[in-house]
């Protein structure tokens, strides 16, 4: 796994965010692309990406604790790859 | 492999749903014999221009990202671009369904000028022999027509979508080669026996070795070719299909027909799973959210007679429309369960006791199809 907690990311500008009663919807309008984020505190993280620095800053601020950070890290990766997340 | 938490929680329901058809009409140049929505006449009922603009301003504002138009023909409606423009504008992007009659040159690159749409052309065989049997003679030609406008406008990689049928199996890789030489992108579904498809669908469904040589095709081909999730039944034949194995009526999945009903899915239109009508009080958003057959439906279902197959997890007892127009029970298995678990039942299921579709569209003075009715 790619270490992401310094990078500094956004959401993609052609990404909408959707909430869910299991977390969000993620649509992609460029590549046709749905994505599920799997909880709430997911969806806090990605949506507080680029108002932070860092990953890790994002995970501070959404009160996410250290031991789920490399889930996180993980999740965040899978969504680098399917472009719903970029780096800024 | 077990059912993912996530396809537990989508049964569940969500706010809004995920995939949404909206049959813009049910008037149709064709009269294809497995039409799911029995179309050919426009209802006089039909939404207009206003209230279609309102349906989407409301899908709008429930974050609906995009939907799937289809009919009937669409295109038939004189408003069609206005309604496609006006979703596209408010971020609700479009996808719909064609048999291209109406795709001249000038139309080609209408749509080749527009952000957010995709396109879907219908085609049931791979030649105009396969082909016009199902959709009429002469509709072979008019599709490959529409490919042939769309590609020359520079479109880009449209769809080309196959009902699978007992007929057409075989030209699975021939569908493939057609979609890769225009650079398009092949989607195949499932025939179910809905609307027309309810009288024809006796003969033109896949036998159970076709659907294991679907099954293989999808195992190899699965990554580059869509299906709108329509053969989790197979997975009851090995290793999963990629896609959201589930039946998303009512949960993820729902029908606006022409007139504004709502269904369960674009493959149960009967009042049995009519939820409301977009011009009810409180509108989409309340039958989406509230009404009883929704709330029905996001209980969890019973397993019944599938209880007891080991395959149940990865196959989920298959499409519930399948199994409702073939008079079998929804807790049981699908009509084309792959253990042929249904083929006792199917055998013995009085003709009188199938329910008919509620509602036809068809021209009058139709002649029987060739197929014929069982
Ligand atoms: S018995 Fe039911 S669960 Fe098992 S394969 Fe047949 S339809 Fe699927
Ligand atoms: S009833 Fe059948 S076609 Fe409709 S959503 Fe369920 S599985 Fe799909």
């Amino acid at each position: 796994m790619r270490r992401l907690l310094t990078a500094a990311l956004e959401v993609h500008p052609q990404v909408a965010l959707r909430p869910e009663p299991f977390g969000a919807l993620a649509y992609h309008y460029d590549n046709r692309r749905l994505v599920f984020l799997r909880s709430r505190d997911m969806l806090k993280v990605v949506e507080s990406l680029s108002t932070h620095p860092t990953l890790e800053e994002a995970l501070v601020a959404s009160e996410i604790e250290p031991q789920r950070w490399d889930s996180f890290q993980s999740a965040i990766d899978s969504l680098i790859s399917s472009e719903i997340i970029r780096v800024r | 492999m077990s059912v993912s938490p996530l396809v537990e929680q989508l049964k569940g329901g969500l706010d809004a749903p995920i995939c949404l058809t909206w049959e813009l009409t049910y008037a149709c140049n064709l009269e294809c014999i497995h039409c799911l929505s029995s179309s050919g006449r426009r209802d006089p009922r039909e939404l207009s221009t206003e209230q279609a603009k309102q349906v989407l301003d409301e899908l709008a504002a429930l974050q609906v990202f995009y939907i799937n138009i289809g009919g009937g023909e669409p295109m038939v409606r004189r408003d069609f671009f206005e309604i496609v423009e006006y979703s596209v504008a408010k971020g609700i992007g479009v996808k719909f369904s064609t048999n291209g009659a109406y795709i001249d040159k000038d139309k080609a690159k209408r749509l080749t000028d527009m952000d957010y749409l995709d396109i879907q052309i219908s085609l049931d065989g791979a030649d105009a022999a396969t082909n016009d049997v199902v959709r009429g003679v002469g509709s072979y030609d008019t599709a490959r027509r529409a490919m042939d406008n769309l590609a020359s406008a520079g479109f880009g990689p449209f769809k080309i979508s196959v009902v699978v049928t007992r007929q057409n199996v075989s030209q699975l890789d021939s569908f493939k080669a057609l979609a890769d030489s225009y650079g398009a992108q092949l989607r195949i579904t499932r025939l179910r026996p809905a609307g027309r498809g309810a009288h024809t669908w006796h003969q033109l469904h896949p036998t159970n070795a076709q659907q294991r040589d679907i099954y293989n095709w999808l195992s190899a081909h699965g990554e580059n070719v869509l299906t709108g999730d329509s053969f989790f039944h197979l997975n009851a034949l090995g290793p999963a299909l990629p896609g959201l194995n589930m039946c998303g009526a009512g949960r993820v999945v729902c029908l606006i027909d022409p007139i504004g009903d709502v269904y369960a899915c674009p493959f149960v239109i009967h009042d049995e799973f009519k939820a409301g009508n977009v011009l009810d009080a409180g509108g989409f958003t309340r039958v989406w959210r509230e009404s009883d057959l929704f709330i029905d439906l996001r209980q969890p279902q019973s397993a019944g007679a599938c209880a007891s197959c080991g395959a149940y997890d990865e196959c989920q007892g298959g499409c519930m429309a399948a199994k409702f127009f073939t008079g079998l029970p929804l807790d049981g298995p699908d009509p084309e369960c792959v253990g042929g678990d249904a083929d006792v039942m199917l055998a013995s299921v009085p003709v009188s006791l199938v329910p008919r579709p509620s509602q036809d569209h068809s021209k009058p003075a139709r002649v029987p199809s060739i197929a014929g009715s069982r």
